[in-house]
């Protein structure tokens, strides 16, 4: 029998203390890394800091919006309400109006009174949308000030559109060049007086079947002999014409 | 503390020997302390959450709410008033570089058989002093505006790969970004695939659209909305059904920008062609 050295009982071997220092030193640091580095409020709603809302919450408000506007300009902005500028808020054109509603006196909004200003929406742009009310601004009256005749809180055209091309420039333009030139409007399409002054509400009407356009290109038509004619009989008929050819720039074969 | 005292604290009249406390009832006596003290122990860790969500603004309680924007594009008339308004309200430079919102101008000319060709997309200035005019305006088939602004995507990329967690969606929906906390690293303006985000030439830290977070928690609409003055923009909540958003979704058919991408904006568009990117 072997005598072999008697082991202490017990005994923790010398690894794991060392060991456990190493963790006990490594959980430390972490805990001490995540107080210094982890911002104060991180973390209470979701992975950000919640103090960061506050300070961008925090942030000046220069336009006031139209309501605090009302509280005392109530008649004005009754006025408005009743016309064309009913959706436009009067710091559209006023500018920031802030400032001026804690302290009416020194801060004063702008005014804006110059052609220019008007003509960011209404001068003629061929992007804008068809029915928004254009103008050129080198025919238009030049150099008259639009307040002149219009009334910005209410504004209503002074006279009626004369011609359907003040409103539908673009549709005029290519029709002045098409082989529908020496065409009316009304001629094709219907159009009750009131569209003139509420244009969406009451429209013109489009022509509802092939022989209203049949009555100059049906092959039996007393039109000039140079009119492009078709047989309306079996000529696609499931559909209206202007479904495929565009009636105010019509192909010229 | 002698067994003396167990008894007398916990268990008077404890049976079973006198100077040890049944271990039954110890254990019994413990729960029962848990129940009393859990409420407060409770109340201790939710008071620091519920003052954080006051503190955002008195009375405003962020998780009622989840921010969306229309726009119609058939509305929009690129006057620029938007642009000018938030470059106003929300202290943006007064460049042609750093916009949080934008206004596009589409042209589609007569460009024959190739007529991806022919789509021209241009924003000068961001569109904050108008359009110049088109040239050759006769060969245009179709043009329109579209206003372009942070989509406030419900999946973020922008949020998701923030090294420090400087950017976030808040409760409400809306992506923000921390001032303080962000280092400038630039990966957000990478991962934005709206090109919504810019860095700020003062501060150096990213910068972008808010939803003009600082009035909507006042009940104001951004100041890009207020002043529309076709109404081409709806700002409203998206899962309320009384909301002028709600309305807009009704009766429009809604599109939004890069599907594919998953990225699930809160920002709709109505009447917008397929050729906007």
């Amino acid at each position: 029998m072997v005598n072999l050295p008697k082991l202490p009982q017990h005994k923790v071997p010398q690894q794991v203390p060392r060991l456990a220092v190493v963790f006990i030193l490594a959980a430390v640091a972490l805990v001490a890394a995540r107080y210094l580095l982890v911002p104060e409020t991180f973390g209470e709603i979701g992975h950000y800091r919640s103090a960061a809302v506050d300070s961008i919450t925090a942030r000046e408000k220069m336009y006031a919006g139209q309501q605090e506007c009302a509280l005392c300009h109530n008649q004005l902005f009754e006025r408005r309400l009743g016309g064309n500028h009913r959706g436009l808020a009067c710091e559209s054109c006023h500018g920031p109006g802030a400032a001026h509603a804690v302290n009416p006196v020194e801060a004063k909004p702008s005014i804006p009174r110059e052609r220019e200003f008007c003509q960011r929406c209404h001068a003629y742009d061929p992007s804008r949308p068809t029915g928004f009310p254009q103008i050129n601004p080198v025919t238009h009256n030049p150099l008259t000030p639009c307040m002149s005749c219009h009334d910005p809180h209410e504004p209503e055209p002074p006279v009626m559109p004369g011609s359907c091309a003040a409103c539908h420039g673009q549709i005029a333009s290519q029709k002045a060049v098409s082989h529908h030139a020496t065409l009316l409007c009304v001629t094709c399409h219907v159009t009750p007086d009131e569209h003139k002054i509420s244009p969406r509400l009451s429209r013109p009407s489009k022509p509802l079947d092939r022989n209203f356009c049949g009555s100059c290109h049906s092959e039996d038509a007393s039109s000039p002999a140079n009119v492009p004619r078709i047989d309306l009989r079996s000529h696609n008929t499931r559909y209206v014409c202007w479904q495929c050819h565009y009636p105010h720039y019509p192909e010229t074969s | 503390m002698s067994s003396q005292d167990h008894d007398r604290s916990f268990a008077p009249h404890a049976a079973g020997g006198g100077d040890d406390v049944d271990r039954r009832e110890f254990l019994g006596e413990c729960l029962k302390a848990c129940g009393w003290a859990a409420p407060v122990l409770l109340g201790v860790i939710r008071v620091p959450i519920l003052e954080a969500q006051d503190s955002a603004a008195g009375g405003y309680d962020a998780s009622e709410h989840l921010y969306g924007m229309g726009i119609d594009v058939s509305r929009c008339i690129g006057c620029g008033q938007c642009v000018a308004a938030c470059k106003t309200e929300n202290d943006v430079p007064l460049d042609s570089r750093h916009f949080n919102t934008w206004v596009e101008r589409y042209v589609m000319r007569a460009g024959g058989p190739n007529a991806a060709d022919a789509v021209e997309v241009d924003s000068p200035n961001g569109g904050l002093n108008g359009f110049p005019p088109l040239e050759a305006d006769g060969e245009i088939r179709r043009s329109f505006f579209v206003p372009k602004l942070c989509n406030h995507c419900t999946n973020a990329p922008c949020v998701q790969v923030c090294p420090v967690g400087a950017t976030f969606t808040t409760e409400d929906g809306v992506v923000l970004v921390d001032d303080d906390y962000c280092i400038g690293c630039r990966y957000c303006i990478q991962a934005c695939p709206y090109g919504a985000r810019w860095i700020h030439p003062e501060k150096h830290v990213a910068a972008k659209c808010t939803f003009c977070y600082h009035r909507l928690v006042d009940g104001l609409v951004p100041a890009c909305v207020e002043v529309c003055p076709t109404s081409a923009r709806i700002f409203g909540e998206v899962e309320h059904r009384a909301t002028p958003l709600a309305r807009f979704m009704r009766f429009n058919d809604i599109q939004i920008l890069k599907p594919h991408l998953n990225t699930r904006p809160k920002v709709y568009y109505a009447n917008l062609d397929g050729e906007v990117r």
